[in-house]
Protein backbone atom coordinates (compact mmCIF):
# COMPACT_ATOMS: atom_id res chain seq x y z
CA UNK A 1 0.00 0.00 0.00
CA UNK A 2 1.45 3.08 -1.00
CA UNK A 3 -0.53 6.49 0.44
CA UNK A 4 -0.24 10.23 -0.78
CA UNK A 5 -1.94 13.10 0.71
CA UNK A 6 -2.33 16.56 -0.82
CA UNK A 7 -3.88 19.49 0.72
CA UNK A 8 -6.76 21.59 -1.36
CA UNK A 9 -7.59 24.51 0.54
CA UNK A 10 -9.02 23.19 3.66
CA UNK A 11 -9.23 19.67 2.48
CA UNK A 12 -6.97 16.89 2.97
CA UNK A 13 -6.85 14.35 0.27
CA UNK A 14 -5.45 11.07 0.18
CA UNK A 15 -4.53 8.67 -2.60
CA UNK A 16 -4.47 5.24 -1.43
CA UNK A 17 -2.83 3.30 -3.86
CA UNK A 18 -2.69 -1.36 -3.28
CA UNK A 19 -4.37 -3.14 -0.61
CA UNK A 20 -6.11 -2.45 2.43
CA UNK A 21 -6.48 -4.97 4.58
CA UNK A 22 -5.27 -6.31 7.86
CA UNK A 23 -1.53 -5.72 7.64
CA UNK A 24 -2.09 -1.85 5.93
CA UNK A 25 -4.94 -0.97 7.61
CA UNK A 26 -2.90 0.14 10.45
CA UNK A 27 -0.56 2.45 8.57
CA UNK A 28 -3.36 3.80 7.07
CA UNK A 29 -4.97 4.92 9.88
CA UNK A 30 -1.83 6.57 11.62
CA UNK A 31 -1.11 8.28 8.44
CA UNK A 32 -4.06 9.90 7.86
CA UNK A 33 -4.91 11.41 11.84
CA UNK A 34 -1.05 12.83 11.65
CA UNK A 35 -2.04 14.44 8.24
CA UNK A 36 -5.54 15.90 9.80
CA UNK A 37 -3.53 16.79 12.47
CA UNK A 38 -0.38 18.82 10.92
CA UNK A 39 -2.77 20.61 8.47
CA UNK A 40 -5.85 21.13 10.59
CA UNK A 41 -8.22 19.95 7.93
CA UNK A 42 -11.82 19.64 8.58
CA UNK A 43 -13.11 17.53 5.58
CA UNK A 44 -11.35 14.69 3.87
CA UNK A 45 -11.43 12.95 0.64
CA UNK A 46 -10.22 9.64 0.26
CA UNK A 47 -9.54 8.49 -3.27
CA UNK A 48 -9.62 4.71 -4.03
CA UNK A 49 -8.78 5.08 -7.90
CA UNK A 50 -5.78 3.04 -7.29
CA UNK A 51 -6.86 0.63 -4.53
CA UNK A 52 -6.90 -2.85 -5.59
CA UNK A 53 -8.31 -4.53 -2.71
CA UNK A 54 -10.55 -3.51 0.23
CA UNK A 55 -12.25 -5.86 3.32
CA UNK A 56 -13.28 -5.93 6.39
CA UNK A 57 -9.96 -4.08 7.93
CA UNK A 58 -9.66 -1.48 6.00
CA UNK A 59 -13.35 -0.45 6.11
CA UNK A 60 -12.76 -0.39 10.10
CA UNK A 61 -9.91 2.12 9.20
CA UNK A 62 -12.14 4.20 6.78
CA UNK A 63 -14.76 3.89 9.33
CA UNK A 64 -12.61 4.80 12.23
CA UNK A 65 -11.20 7.89 10.04
CA UNK A 66 -15.03 8.89 9.50
CA UNK A 67 -16.13 9.05 13.14
CA UNK A 68 -13.02 10.62 13.92
CA UNK A 69 -13.21 13.03 11.64
CA UNK A 70 -16.90 13.90 12.00
CA UNK A 71 -16.70 14.44 16.12
CA UNK A 72 -14.59 17.66 14.93
CA UNK A 73 -17.38 18.66 12.48
CA UNK A 74 -16.14 17.84 9.66
CA UNK A 75 -16.74 15.99 6.12
CA UNK A 76 -15.58 12.33 4.49
CA UNK A 77 -15.80 11.61 1.02
CA UNK A 78 -14.66 9.32 -1.10
CA UNK A 79 -13.89 8.65 -4.80
CA UNK A 80 -12.91 6.58 -7.57
CA UNK A 81 -14.35 3.21 -6.32
CA UNK A 82 -13.86 0.26 -8.82
CA UNK A 83 -16.93 -2.27 -8.76
CA UNK A 84 -15.17 -4.65 -6.35
CA UNK A 85 -14.42 -1.78 -3.89
CA UNK A 86 -17.60 -0.37 -4.22
CA UNK A 87 -19.43 -3.60 -3.26
CA UNK A 88 -17.68 -4.06 -0.47
CA UNK A 89 -18.49 -0.59 0.84
CA UNK A 90 -22.17 -0.37 -0.06
CA UNK A 91 -22.69 -4.23 1.77
CA UNK A 92 -21.27 -2.95 4.90
CA UNK A 93 -23.90 -0.19 4.53
CA UNK A 94 -21.06 2.30 4.57
CA UNK A 95 -22.25 4.15 1.33
CA UNK A 96 -25.51 5.38 3.92
CA UNK A 97 -22.87 7.86 5.32
CA UNK A 98 -20.01 8.40 3.12
CA UNK A 99 -20.57 9.57 -0.74
CA UNK A 100 -18.26 8.08 -3.14
CA UNK A 101 -18.00 10.52 -6.17
CA UNK A 102 -16.72 9.38 -9.41
CA UNK A 103 -13.36 11.20 -9.12
CA UNK A 104 -11.11 13.54 -6.35
CA UNK A 105 -12.35 16.61 -8.29
CA UNK A 106 -16.01 16.24 -7.70
CA UNK A 107 -15.31 15.07 -3.98
CA UNK A 108 -13.29 18.60 -3.70
CA UNK A 109 -16.07 20.46 -5.60
CA UNK A 110 -19.04 18.55 -3.43
CA UNK A 111 -17.37 20.11 -0.71
CA UNK A 112 -17.48 23.68 -1.88
CA UNK A 113 -13.79 23.50 -2.25
CA UNK A 114 -11.33 25.10 -5.20
CA UNK A 115 -11.19 22.10 -7.41
CA UNK A 116 -8.58 24.15 -9.46
CA UNK A 117 -6.14 22.60 -7.76
CA UNK A 118 -7.30 19.31 -7.15
CA UNK A 119 -6.86 17.42 -10.55
CA UNK A 120 -3.93 15.66 -9.88
CA UNK A 121 -2.28 18.03 -11.66
CA UNK A 122 -1.07 20.04 -8.31
CA UNK A 123 1.89 18.77 -6.22
CA UNK A 124 0.99 15.32 -7.61
CA UNK B 1 -31.96 -25.25 -21.86
CA UNK B 2 -30.84 -24.35 -25.22
CA UNK B 3 -28.45 -21.15 -24.67
CA UNK B 4 -26.85 -22.90 -21.98
CA UNK B 5 -23.35 -23.89 -21.60
CA UNK B 6 -21.97 -26.06 -18.86
CA UNK B 7 -19.59 -24.37 -16.84
CA UNK B 8 -16.07 -25.34 -17.91
CA UNK B 9 -14.78 -27.66 -14.81
CA UNK B 10 -11.25 -27.94 -15.23
CA UNK B 11 -9.23 -30.96 -13.64
CA UNK B 12 -8.51 -31.41 -10.30
CA UNK B 13 -5.96 -28.51 -8.97
CA UNK B 14 -4.84 -27.97 -5.25
CA UNK B 15 -2.25 -26.09 -2.67
CA UNK B 16 -2.32 -26.70 1.00
CA UNK B 17 -0.10 -23.74 2.70
CA UNK B 18 1.04 -23.86 6.30
CA UNK B 19 2.37 -20.28 7.85
CA UNK B 20 1.96 -17.93 10.71
CA UNK B 21 -0.90 -16.51 11.73
CA UNK B 22 0.53 -13.07 10.79
CA UNK B 23 -1.08 -9.92 8.96
CA UNK B 24 1.44 -9.88 6.26
CA UNK B 25 0.37 -13.11 5.44
CA UNK B 26 -3.57 -12.21 4.29
CA UNK B 27 -2.31 -10.96 1.29
CA UNK B 28 -0.04 -13.89 0.17
CA UNK B 29 -2.80 -16.59 1.03
CA UNK B 30 -5.26 -13.99 -0.84
CA UNK B 31 -2.70 -14.44 -3.82
CA UNK B 32 -2.74 -18.24 -3.61
CA UNK B 33 -6.46 -18.91 -3.36
CA UNK B 34 -7.68 -15.59 -6.11
CA UNK B 35 -5.16 -17.93 -8.98
CA UNK B 36 -6.25 -21.26 -8.33
CA UNK B 37 -9.73 -19.65 -8.51
CA UNK B 38 -8.93 -18.54 -11.82
CA UNK B 39 -7.78 -21.78 -13.30
CA UNK B 40 -12.02 -22.86 -12.68
CA UNK B 41 -12.50 -19.48 -15.02
CA UNK B 42 -14.22 -17.55 -12.40
CA UNK B 43 -15.06 -13.66 -13.71
CA UNK B 44 -12.45 -11.24 -12.30
CA UNK B 45 -15.00 -9.78 -10.26
CA UNK B 46 -16.08 -13.17 -8.30
CA UNK B 47 -12.73 -14.02 -7.61
CA UNK B 48 -12.59 -10.15 -6.11
CA UNK B 49 -15.17 -11.73 -3.76
CA UNK B 50 -13.45 -15.07 -2.96
CA UNK B 51 -10.42 -13.05 -2.47
CA UNK B 52 -12.45 -10.87 0.04
CA UNK B 53 -14.31 -14.11 1.60
CA UNK B 54 -10.48 -15.81 1.75
CA UNK B 55 -9.40 -12.20 3.32
CA UNK B 56 -11.88 -12.34 6.13
CA UNK B 57 -11.53 -16.01 7.16
CA UNK B 58 -7.41 -15.92 7.33
CA UNK B 59 -8.10 -11.92 8.88
CA UNK B 60 -9.92 -14.07 11.90
CA UNK B 61 -7.42 -16.51 12.43
CA UNK B 62 -4.64 -13.53 12.98
CA UNK B 63 -6.99 -11.04 15.27
CA UNK B 64 -9.11 -13.91 17.85
CA UNK B 65 -7.18 -17.54 17.34
CA UNK B 66 -3.85 -16.93 19.30
CA UNK B 67 -4.24 -14.07 21.52
CA UNK B 68 -1.92 -15.37 24.28
CA UNK B 69 1.04 -15.58 21.90
CA UNK B 70 0.39 -11.53 21.34
CA UNK B 71 -2.57 -11.54 18.84
CA UNK B 72 -0.76 -9.93 15.40
CA UNK B 73 2.55 -11.17 16.33
CA UNK B 74 1.95 -14.28 17.62
CA UNK B 75 3.71 -17.23 15.93
CA UNK B 76 0.37 -19.41 15.68
CA UNK B 77 0.47 -21.61 12.93
CA UNK B 78 -2.40 -21.58 9.98
CA UNK B 79 -3.27 -24.05 7.55
CA UNK B 80 -4.95 -23.10 4.50
CA UNK B 81 -5.86 -26.05 2.05
CA UNK B 82 -7.79 -24.88 -1.32
CA UNK B 83 -9.13 -27.31 -4.06
CA UNK B 84 -10.48 -26.92 -7.48
CA UNK B 85 -12.44 -29.75 -8.60
CA UNK B 86 -15.29 -30.17 -10.73
CA UNK B 87 -16.81 -26.69 -11.25
CA UNK B 88 -16.22 -25.95 -7.15
CA UNK B 89 -13.80 -24.20 -5.47
CA UNK B 90 -13.49 -24.82 -1.81
CA UNK B 91 -10.62 -23.07 0.56
CA UNK B 92 -10.51 -24.08 4.48
CA UNK B 93 -8.47 -22.32 7.09
CA UNK B 94 -7.77 -24.08 10.21
CA UNK B 95 -6.08 -23.25 13.43
CA UNK B 96 -5.26 -24.87 16.40
CA UNK B 97 -6.01 -21.86 18.39
CA UNK B 98 -8.64 -20.72 21.41
CA UNK B 99 -11.84 -21.72 19.09
CA UNK B 100 -14.96 -19.79 19.05
CA UNK B 101 -17.28 -20.10 22.78
CA UNK B 102 -20.62 -19.55 20.27
CA UNK B 103 -20.22 -19.98 16.42
CA UNK B 104 -23.32 -18.60 16.21
CA UNK B 105 -23.21 -15.35 18.47
CA UNK B 106 -19.32 -14.66 16.09
CA UNK B 107 -21.74 -15.55 12.84
CA UNK B 108 -24.13 -12.59 13.26
CA UNK B 109 -23.50 -9.16 12.04
CA UNK B 110 -21.76 -6.65 13.76
CA UNK B 111 -21.11 -8.85 16.16
CA UNK B 112 -17.55 -8.27 17.49
CA UNK B 113 -15.38 -8.38 20.41
CA UNK B 114 -12.94 -5.89 19.36
CA UNK B 115 -14.30 -2.18 19.61
CA UNK B 116 -12.21 -1.04 16.90
CA UNK B 117 -13.90 -3.83 14.26
CA UNK B 118 -17.02 -3.64 12.58
CA UNK B 119 -17.58 -7.11 12.91
CA UNK B 120 -18.67 -7.65 9.06
CA UNK B 121 -15.89 -11.29 8.49
CA UNK B 122 -18.49 -13.46 8.69
CA UNK B 123 -20.72 -11.30 6.59
CA UNK B 124 -18.62 -10.96 3.61
CA UNK B 125 -17.73 -14.84 3.82
CA UNK B 126 -21.28 -15.54 3.75
CA UNK B 127 -22.05 -13.00 0.86
CA UNK B 128 -19.44 -13.96 -1.49
CA UNK B 129 -19.19 -17.68 -1.18
CA UNK B 130 -22.01 -20.29 -1.50
CA UNK B 131 -21.12 -22.36 1.66
CA UNK B 132 -19.51 -21.41 4.87
CA UNK B 133 -19.01 -24.28 7.33
CA UNK B 134 -17.52 -23.48 10.98
CA UNK B 135 -16.13 -26.50 13.21
CA UNK B 136 -14.85 -25.03 16.25
CA UNK B 137 -13.46 -26.70 19.60
CA UNK B 138 -12.82 -24.25 21.97
CA UNK B 139 -9.15 -24.29 23.26
CA UNK B 140 -8.23 -27.04 20.08
CA UNK B 141 -9.19 -24.95 17.31
CA UNK B 142 -11.38 -23.85 14.33
CA UNK B 143 -11.68 -24.86 10.75
CA UNK B 144 -13.64 -22.58 8.25
CA UNK B 145 -14.91 -24.22 5.08
CA UNK B 146 -15.44 -21.40 1.89
CA UNK B 147 -17.58 -22.96 -0.99
CA UNK B 148 -18.07 -21.42 -4.49
CA UNK B 149 -19.37 -22.71 -7.67
CA UNK B 150 -18.88 -21.32 -10.47
CA UNK B 151 -22.37 -20.61 -11.90
CA UNK B 152 -23.57 -21.73 -15.13
CA UNK B 153 -23.48 -18.86 -17.83
CA UNK B 154 -26.22 -18.15 -20.02
CA UNK B 155 -24.70 -18.46 -23.40
CA UNK B 156 -21.52 -17.72 -22.58
CA UNK B 157 -19.44 -20.15 -24.43
CA UNK B 158 -16.94 -22.53 -22.14
CA UNK B 159 -13.99 -20.90 -23.99
CA UNK B 160 -15.04 -17.84 -22.15
CA UNK B 161 -14.88 -15.21 -25.35
CA UNK B 162 -18.13 -13.95 -24.96
CA UNK B 163 -19.43 -11.58 -21.97
CA UNK B 164 -17.34 -10.74 -19.14
CA UNK B 165 -13.60 -10.22 -18.51
CA UNK B 166 -11.93 -12.97 -17.69
CA UNK B 167 -9.16 -13.91 -15.04
CA UNK B 168 -6.46 -15.36 -17.02
CA UNK B 169 -6.32 -14.49 -20.00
Amino acid sequence: MDIRTERVGDILVVRVSGELDLATAGEFRHRVDADLDRFGSRDVVIDFSELGFLDSSGLGALLGRYKRVAERGGRVAVSGCAPHVRRVLELSGVMRIIECHPSVREAVAAFGGDTSSASGGGVL
Amino acid sequence: MSGRVSPPKGPLNWFRLELPARPENVALVRVAVGSLASHLDFTLGEIEEIRVAVSEAFSNVVLHAYPEEGGASGGGTVTVEARADDGVLEVSVSDRGVGIADVELARKPSYTTRPDRMGLGFVFMETFMDEVAVTTSPGHGTRVVLRRRLPVRDGVPSDGTAGDRRAGT
